[in-house]
């Protein structure tokens, strides 16, 4: 288990390496002059040169990618073009929208997940099976945001139940938060808990397929014991691979959902970045957002280890 | 080796057994339509979609009279002057906010989702194949390290980061909208043809054709790509679908196709300001795109479950 470990944190250790640079790459050394690219094609050449100063533009890249690593190491990514404001000032605020934006509908998409799938595969082949696969086959075709705008129309602009986009602040109070993250987070969840139920049908079907499960049949068990103390358990381990897969779907799908609901997460502030151009901020959090991929990744495949010891030595 | 699936394709032929697989139908029906409809553009549209209509702005379809279920607030109090929601007859989806078809617009949109998703999917699998190939034949190389652990990277950039990163330095365009969504196709491609292309080299035939003296490179594009076309189709249908929604959000976004060219995830941006007065405006767009997304879905679906029902979906 250490040796897996300490490979896999080798190859996370690259990875992470590897995606700073090309994040550093497409950013600082693709587009020419990012201080011209920043300012538009208005610009006086004094002020251009003055945000190049600012920015260390005048150093070597090589420089400038050591300064920009280790600045984020001390969570230091930093200030804004825009904003005027440090840049993980800006993060540390709205991290605490979309980190419980996308835990929200993780959760709510594994809620809905697990039961719908295990009572689809428990079933097969029934009517009941048939609706559950027809309707995930309907909820993976439906963009995010799309079914979003359509819960505006039915809970915020007919029924009333629920505001139109905007964030109540924590502040507020815990229940106010949440409440204004439940349209958004069903929004993000619905198309992910469709493919997490197929996964979750298709992975127990083919637990149930196997030998020992004939077996615990055989000494005795009912089909719901055999379902539940032996399949499933078993069956599990896909599913977790997806759900891990979903956190990196899901935190992309945020920056489109927090567009449509105005939410003032990260994916607001990073599309906010593209429009006035400010890269220093697209730059910092496309990094954090790629960093926590890679992270979860990571912590998937120990999780998967300790879960299953054949997989230690299978890589 | 016992092949069913294939011995099962031989004897009941392709046809019969795509009879028998009902979301097969459905899904050719849908994407056939789907295809229909864009190649119908080309040529015809009600109306033009690049002439404003002005005095019939903001028209909501005639059948909104009839299905009673879908009334919403009334107009009276919009930020758009003082028009009401009321349909005239030769509007059959409604018009937009500068007075153009919805319907046309559609129908033209249909037509910038296949462009894009097209190209898209052509970029994963003209890049991605080759190099899937190329991996399996070198296994254990370092070439083959390389392409593995940067199929990983890519796969560790959300396809939407990509196109941010993209359009941040760029700026937003058709063009490079479908290069991020083609970037991401590329790893998907050749991790499923390196999987596939692995399990070939151990079979007896490539033996022979090793012994026969062809050479890693002939065998890969003699041998191996003819026996993984089925995956490939398959794979690309559900790529294909992937696609559309990709390029709907990014244009959603503001980051994809580029005004005046109709786009489905543009119009329901647009329509997003207006979702209190005209929802028909945000509702129609999006059943477009549900409505292709499924059809391909099922008809990637049925393929797999016709040329090979041992085959497992790969939605990452």
């Amino acid at each position: 288990m250490l040796v897996f470990t300490l490979k896999r944190l080798v190859s996370l250790f690259f990875s992470l390496v590897a995606a700073s640079v090309v994040v550093f790459f497409v950013i600082e050394i693709i587009p020419g002059d990012p201080a011209a690219l920043m300012m538009g094609i208005n610009a006086s050449p004094e002020a251009v040169e003055e945000l190049r100063q600012q920015l260390g533009l005048n150093l070597p890249p090589w420089q400038r990618y050591a300064n920009w690593v280790l600045g984020l190491l001390q969570w230091d990514f930093g200030v804004s073009y825009t904003y005027k404001t440090a840049v993980s000032d800006l993060i540390n605020d709205r991290i605490w929208v979309s980190l419980p934006l996308t835990v929200y509908a993780l959760t709510l998409s594994t809620l809905i997940a697990f039961p719908v799938g295990i009572i689809a595969a428990a079933r097969r082949n029934s009517a009941t099976d048939v609706g559950i696969m027809g309707a995930t086959q309907l909820g993976i075709a439906v963009p995010n945001f799309w079914f979003a705008m359509i819960l505006v129309l039915i809970f915020a602009v007919s029924l009333r139940w629920f505001s139109a986009g905007g964030f109540a602040g924590w502040d507020e109070g815990f229940l106010a938060g949440m409440k204004s993250l439940t349209l958004p987070a069903i929004a993000l969840a619905l198309p992910q808990a469709s493919i997490l139920a197929r996964v979750m049908r298709s992975s127990l079907l083919d637990t149930l397929g196997e030998d020992y499960i004939r077996t615990a049949r055989a000494k005795g068990l009912s089909r719901s014991q055999t379902l539940w103390r032996h399949a499933l358990r078993n069956g599990l381990i896909p599913v977790l691979t997806i759900i891990g897969l979903q956190f990196s779907f899901l935190l992309a799908g945020a920056i489109i959902i927090e567009n449509v609901f105005f939410l003032p997460g990260l994916g607001r502030l990073v599309f906010q970045g593209i429009t006035q151009r400010d890269l220093i901020v697209v730059k910092s959090v496309v990094m954090l957002l790629v960093f926590a991929v890679i992270v979860v990744t990571f912590i998937v495949d120990i999780a998967y280890g300790i879960a299953d010891p054949r997989l230690r030595e299978g890589r | 080796m016992m092949d069913l699936p294939e011995q099962r394709l031989r004897e009941a032929g392709f046809f019969s057994l795509a009879v028998k697989t009902p979301g097969f139908v459905i899904g050719v029906l849908l994407s056939g339509f789907f295809v229909f409809v864009a190649v119908l553009s080309l040529y015809w549209t009600p109306f033009d979609v690049t002439v404003f209509d002005v005095p019939n702005r903001l028209r909501c379809p005639p059948f909104q009279a009839w299905v009673g279920g879908l009334d919403f607030p009334s107009a009276q109090s919009s930020w758009f002057g003082s028009w009401q929601c009321s349909a005239v007859p030769q509007y059959q989806l409604g018009t937009d906010h500068f007075g153009r078809d919805v319907l046309s617009m559609i129908m033209v949109g249909a037509r910038t989702s296949i462009a894009v998703a097209i190209v898209a999917v052509g970029i994963g699998i003209v890049l991605g194949v080759p190099l899937g190939l190329a991996a399996a034949a070198q296994q254990g190389s370092f070439f083959y390290e390389f392409i593995m652990r940067t199929n990983d990277l890519v796969f560790a950039f959300p396809a939407l980061l990509i196109a941010i990163l993209i359009t941040a330095v760029y700026g937003p365009s058709a063009f490079n909208a479908i290069i991020a969504i083609g970037i991401f196709n590329i790893p998907v491609f050749a991790r499923l043809a390196r999987g596939a292309a692995l399990s070939l080299w151990t079979r007896e035939f490539i033996l022979a054709a090793r012994v026969a003296g062809k050479g890693k490179f002939r065998i890969s594009f003699e041998h191996i790509l003819p026996n993984i076309m089925n995956l490939l189709i398959v794979q690309g249908t559900i790529q294909f679908s992937l696609g559309i929604l990709a390029e709907a959000g990014l244009s959603y976004l503001g980051i994809g196709v580029q005004p005046p060219t109709p786009s489905w995830g543009r119009m329901l941006a647009e329509a997003q300001t207006m979702i209190f007065v005209a929802p028909h405006l945000a509702i129609l767009p999006g059943m477009a795109i549900v409505l292709s997304v499924l059809g391909l879905n099922l008809l990637g679906d049925g393929l797999r479950d016709i040329l090979d029902p041992k085959l497992q979906r790969d939605r990452s």
